[in-house]
């Protein structure tokens, strides 16, 4: 068979297939950010400790009720989206007509905050998060060992991410969504509550990264500083797709994921910065992002 | 009420007049207090350290001492940063603790050229007593030399004889892989191959399968903390262990076992220099360390701040004075006696030298709960446990 650069294919394709898999915890996550920029103008920097509180959420509902997994991934998203409502309605709503600055300003210190909270609770080792009977195992395809916790992970993604960007983009809710970014006064003349669906699309968001979290909580060590260290990164791809472009973040959440499987392949030291030289290229030819339009 | 406003003054003026003859020793400790090594060397190091002043009674002997503490971030310009302020400005004497090779060697240097003390017992790298020795340091609890020897030659003597390593991509990381490939291939193995991985790191799926796909009979894992949590939580995932490959972790603490889980990490072996379950000693005294660290046992690193910075205030006493170089002579000289580590001695190089155990995690049936993690498997002696004088190339000894 072929080689490519000396790697044997079947190496390139598992690569090819877990860059896909990282690809998705980018995917939902650039996601909930591009909808709350898209949406509300807001660079919501609390949302890495949104993800942190979706893996905990998973993690206390399994260790103080008891309640499973599969449970989680339902009840989960939707009590990280209410923390989000609070949040909106009591501190960011106030910041609207101000600069981005403030809002970052804002959600960032709030994300140090309930990283420091937790951090004070639960210490920085993480908490063991034993992984459902139905995902333990795997499947061997041939050229790799694909653990079924991975395939679900690329699965729901996959399905979230599509539900999501059909919402916004085909149904009548989404298209009020769009018409109040344009044009909240007007919008709102037409009798439809705008404040209202501006804080339900942050919660929105929110939970998206909830989501996120529950999904990592069977993989990753569920820590506070898990969401500190994605975060970053996720940024990059939202930059990179365009600020605010829904399907340019869910595109450039799995394309990132698969181009850094490849450095990891041909030069594992650079993985960690592939993503920002990209990042910087796009930035220095289209400064709007590749999915992004110009202001 | 009268009574007690009396006692107080006289205890004050007590409290002066002793300071007026006393040495004021002030001991700094530096880690990672927010990081991954934040469980394992951060806050607990500094209760650890005011623990050793406390039952030192260094007050009733005439030494005052004050801790304060930094969080080096893991970043080696950080903790230069910080160790140059503490010995210029702030008049700090000693630097305890420091985890991370990078920041450690960093410190080590600046501690050299102030002349004062660094008592070094996170960081793992052997160049700490090897090439980049400084009379000024005391490397105490463990390094990347004994891991590899301990560790290293157990798996070799189980049949483990090829290995694929996952490193983190910075100088402990390096030092662990280049001391345990040594090892390996001294006993008759072979290094198949490594993979650096960033550090911190948080995915480690890529480099497992590389390890996977490598057909070594060990993957070797030569990161610590969170790394390790991450690496062997997922190691699982991937079944490694099921598809015949054995997993060595070179550097665990008792507080990764904790997160992780004895499910995923039971049958773990690795080497440590102290395990809180040891003796009655060991139990009394983490039972008052758990009671104001949050529950958490201690780490090794924390014991070994405590045991450093013990013998440290010996030194100080017995020289009566807090001159480094006399200090450095006199707890070189001094053999170690501690609760925690037991007899040893500090070579001239630097080098703490004490006992170091294999340890295997229990199955969780074995376990009586939590914290209730390691059974010994071997304890190697004092003078096998740490690489010989001779072969470190530290230009002190030449």
């Amino acid at each position: 068979m072929f080689e490519l650069l000396g790697i044997p294919p079947q190496v390139l394709f598992g690569q090819l297939l877990l860059g896909l898999i990282n690809g998705s915890f980018y995917a939902v996550l650039s996601l909930g950010l591009a909808v709350i920029f898209g949406l509300l103008n807001i660079i919501n920097f609390t949302h890495g400790a949104q993800y942190m509180l979706g893996a905990f959420g998973a993690w206390m509902l399994l260790n103080y009720l008891g309640v499973g997994y599969w449970w989680a991934v339902f009840i989960v998203p939707p009590i990280v989206g209410v923390t989000g409502i609070v949040l909106e309605r009591v501190l960011i709503r106030r910041l609207y007509h101000l600069d981005h600055l403030y809002g970052l300003l804002l959600t960032f210190g709030l994300a140090l905050i309930i990283v420091g909270f937790f951090r004070q609770f639960f210490g920085v080792s993480g908490l063991p998060y034993p992984p459902p009977p139905l995902l333990t195992g795997g499947h061997n395809l041939g050229f790799m060992y694909l653990p079924n916790s991975r395939a679900w992970v690329i699965v729901a993604s996959l399905i979230v991410c599509l539900a999501t960007w059909f919402i916004i983009e085909k149904t009548r809710l989404g298209a009020y969504l769009r018409a109040a970014t344009e044009n909240p006064v007007m919008v709102g003349a037409f009798g439809i509550n705008v404040p209202l669906l501006v804080t339900l699309t942050y919660g929105f968001g929110v939970a998206l990264a909830g989501f996120a979290g529950v999904l990592a909580a069977p993989i990753y060590a569920v820590n506070p500083n898990m969401g500190a260290d994605l975060i970053i990164v996720v940024f990059a791809v939202v930059v990179i797709g365009g600020m605010g472009s829904i399907l340019g973040s869910i595109l450039t959440g799995f394309g990132l994921g698969l181009i850094e499987g490849l450095t990891r392949v041909f030069y594992p030291e650079g993985s960690a910065v592939v993503i920002f030289v990209i990042m910087a290229l796009v930035l220095l030819v289209k400064p709007a992002g590749l999915f992004g339009r110009s202001v | 009420m009268k009574k007690m406003g009396f006692i107080l003054a006289s205890l004050t003026s007590l409290l002066m007049a002793g300071a007026a003859y006393a040495t004021d020793v002030k001991i700094g400790v530096l880690n990672d207090r927010s990081g991954i090594y934040a469980d394992i060397a951060g806050e607990g190091s500094v209760i650890a350290a005011q623990m050793a002043a406390e039952d030192f009674k260094a007050a009733d002997k005439g030494i005052n001492v004050s801790i304060v503490s930094a969080d080096h971030q893991n970043k080696p310009d950080v903790g230069s940063n910080i160790a140059r302020q503490w010995y210029d400005t702030e008049n700090v004497d000693v630097i305890a603790d420091v985890p991370t090779s990078s920041v450690a060697l960093a410190v080590n240097e600046i501690t050299k050229e102030k002349n004062k003390i660094f008592l070094a017992s996170g960081p793992a790298s052997s160049d700490l007593t090897g090439k980049a020795c400084s009379p000024n340091t005391v490397h105490w609890t463990y390094d990347t030399w004994a891991l590899a020897n301990g560790t290293g030659s157990a798996m070799v003597a189980q049949g483990g004889d090829s290995w694929f390593f996952v490193t983190a991509d910075y100088a402990f990381g390096h030092a662990l892989e280049r001391d345990t490939s040594a090892v390996v291939e001294a006993s008759g193995g072979k290094v198949l191959g490594a993979v650096r991985h960033p550090f911190p790191g948080q995915d480690f799926s890529s480099f497992l399968l590389q390890a996977q796909g490598s057909g070594a009979k060990v993957v070797g894992l030569a990161n610590a903390g969170g790394d390790t949590i991450n690496a062997v939580k997922q190691a699982s995932e991937f079944g490694i262990t099921q598809g015949g490959q054995a997993l060595a972790a070179l550097l665990m603490f008792i507080n990764d076992v904790h997160a992780l889980g004895l499910d995923v990490a039971q049958g773990l072996v690795l080497t440590g220099a102290f395990y809180w379950d040891k003796n009655d000693q060991t139990r009394e005294f983490s039972a008052r360390f758990q009671e104001r660290n949050a529950g958490q046992k201690p780490s090794m690193i924390e014991a070994g701040v405590y045991a450093s910075v013990l013998h440290y205030l010996k030194a100080v006493e017995a020289v009566g004075d807090k001159d480094a170089a006399k200090v450095m002579a006199k707890m070189k000289e001094m053999p170690t006696d501690d609760p925690l580590f037991g007899k040893g001695t500090i070579r001239a190089d630097g080098r703490k030298l004490h006992e170091m155990y294999l340890f295997r995690v229990k199955k969780p049936d074995q376990s009586k709960g939590p914290w209730d993690y390691f059974e010994t498997v071997a304890t190697i002696p004092a003078d096998k446990a740490f690489r010989p004088l001779a072969d470190g190339g530290c230009p002190l000894v030449k």
